[in-house]
């Protein structure tokens, strides 16, 4: 939703996911669990209004960079907070069904694909692709580009805090590392690569044909199946730039000739 | 009241001066015309009056409001609008989009959806691009994305036009058309001032023109030196 118009490649996600994980895990057994979603997502979306306020001036690899640095930062406040303050490092969230958790996350996915959806057909949508482009030419045609940054980050920011919240009661138990571990940053990003980071669908097709492929090769190639995913990865990335969506819409424009041939 | 003032503004990059200095003053409903050397800082002065910079010091006032170091889109909203050197378009959009986007944003107040598309078709036909509509930007001629450029910054409802370097790189053809809408943009009320090389286009269009030296000399005052040129 953020990336894909703007070309600002977060590898923060992680961080809002573990605030999220450890939101869940403090107020989990004061609060009903909506009520823990619904703030783990309200302080997901705090944090990222302050970060993003901070360093959405940051462009290209140094916002990537930065993203990447703020999940180390939280995760080793909280270890340190854990260990100064609470004197132990992992905490127990409360558990909820499989099912509970199956539909909740079915939900959060469904918000947010909505919110994704009205963004990019909206006013909003057309600024922020506008930003992708020429961001200095979109502020002189009138675009506050640092508010409608911050605001799209910290958007979806609070459906990475909330599923976060969901996933913690299905871990039980949660630590720093767990909370905040950057490869729940990476996969997403490169699950949108995979897929195609042009259309709103190139992500999920790419996240599920990731996830389907992640679990085939475990199964199949328990020993070598990390490098064969690598390989894949590096063929996808050098052969399909715009992922496969990208890739399916050359074959049909191929397929379906002169027709739809550009003008 | 002059559109336009500008007192003692300099901009430095590193040790070097861009701008030093500088007091201009632009009058209402006129084309006025920068010239003079490439690093003379014509698009600096361009980037500090649109904001993209800020002045190291010196005054800029619109409508005698005092702008200096406000953000580049509130500029716009208050009436400044600008196109670039390199045309920068959104080649990801249509070009109807691409002419939405400012009446969105760049206005101070709002606009239907409805209304915009409108008003963008209308500006299509001003700059001479009704039968593009449709396209991508990106499939248009560079002629045809100045104007597309154009009819974008037009959107916004500027009172005062920065155009850098609309001429460059067009053939004869293209730089008639393109001096021809100037003139019309001019006579719809709307104050212009066009950094330019082609000569041929900035002495017969311009009210006036100001010659930009190198740095250090910037001369002062906006120099009304009307078609004449020193080096």
């Amino acid at each position: 939703m953020f990336s894909g118009p703007t070309g600002y490649i977060s590898l923060a996600p992680a961080a809002f996911f573990g605030v999220g994980v450890y939101t869940a895990a403090v107020l989990g057994l004061v609060l009903p669990l909506p009520a823990v979603i619904a703030l783990a997502g309200a302080v997901s979306f705090c944090l990222a209004l302050l970060v993003g306020a901070l360093t959405l001036r940051l462009r290209g690899i140094y916002f990537v960079m930065f993203t990447f640095g703020l999940v180390e930062l939280l995760l080793h406040f909280v270890l340190w907070w854990e260990m100064s303050i609470t004197g132990t490092t992992g905490r127990v969230v409360p558990s909820v069904d499989n099912t509970t958790v199956y539909y909740l996350m079915l939900a959060i996915f469904a918000a947010l694909m909505l919110t994704a959806y009205f963004i990019r057909h909206s006013k909003m949508g057309l600024a922020l692709q506008s930003i992708g482009e020429h961001e200095e030419a979109a502020a002189h045609r009138g675009v506050n580009v640092t508010a409608l940054k911050t605001i799209t980050f910290a958007v979806s920011a609070t459906f990475m805090g909330a599923a976060g919240a969901v996933m913690a009661t299905r871990w039980t138990y949660i630590d720093p590392k767990i909370a905040f571990n950057p490869l729940i940053s990476f996969m997403p990003v490169l699950m949108a690569i995979f897929g195609g980071m042009g259309k709103l669908y190139g992500p999920i097709v790419g996240a599920a044909i990731f996830t389907y492929l992640d679990e085939f090769l475990i199964t199949r190639f328990p020993y070598h199946y990390m490098l064969i995913f690598g390989i894949i990865m590096v063929v996808a990335i050098l052969y399909m730039p715009d992922g496969l969506v990208g890739l399916a819409q050359k074959l049909w424009k191929q397929i379906s000739g002169a027709k739809y041939a550009d003008t | 009241m002059p559109i336009l003032e500008g007192e003692g503004v300099t901009k430095h990059f590193g040790g070097l001066a861009a701008v030093s200095n500088v007091d201009f003053h632009a009058e209402r409903g006129e084309i006025l015309g920068l010239i003079g050397p490439n690093g003379a800082g014509k698009t600096t002065l361009f980037n500090l009056i649109s904001a993209a910079l800020t002045p190291k010091s010196g005054t800029i006032r619109f409508k005698g409001v005092d702008i200096t170091g406000l953000k580049p889109h509130k500029i716009c909203r208050m009436g400044v609008a600008r196109t670039f050197q390199s045309v920068k378009v959104f080649t990801t959009m249509s070009v109807l989009d691409n002419i939405v986007l400012g009446s969105f944003f760049g206005r101070a107040t709002h606009i239907s959806s409805a209304d915009a598309r409108r008003e963008a078709t209308e500006l299509l036909e001003f700059v001479g691009l009704s039968g593009a509509k449709a396209a991508q930007a990106k499939d248009l001629t560079l002629a045809n994305q100045k104007r597309l450029e154009v009819a974008g910054a037009l959107a916004t409802k500027p009172e005062l036009l920065l155009l850098d370097e609309m001429m460059a790189g067009l053939n004869a053809t293209e730089v008639a058309r393109a001096m021809e809408l100037v003139t019309r943009i001019r006579d719809n009320g709307i104050t212009v001032i066009m950094i330019e090389h082609v000569m041929k286009a900035i002495m017969s269009i311009a009210t006036e023109s100001s010659f930009f030296t190198t740095a250090k000399k910037s001369l002062k005052g906006f120099p009304r030196i009307s078609q004449r040129t020193n080096g």
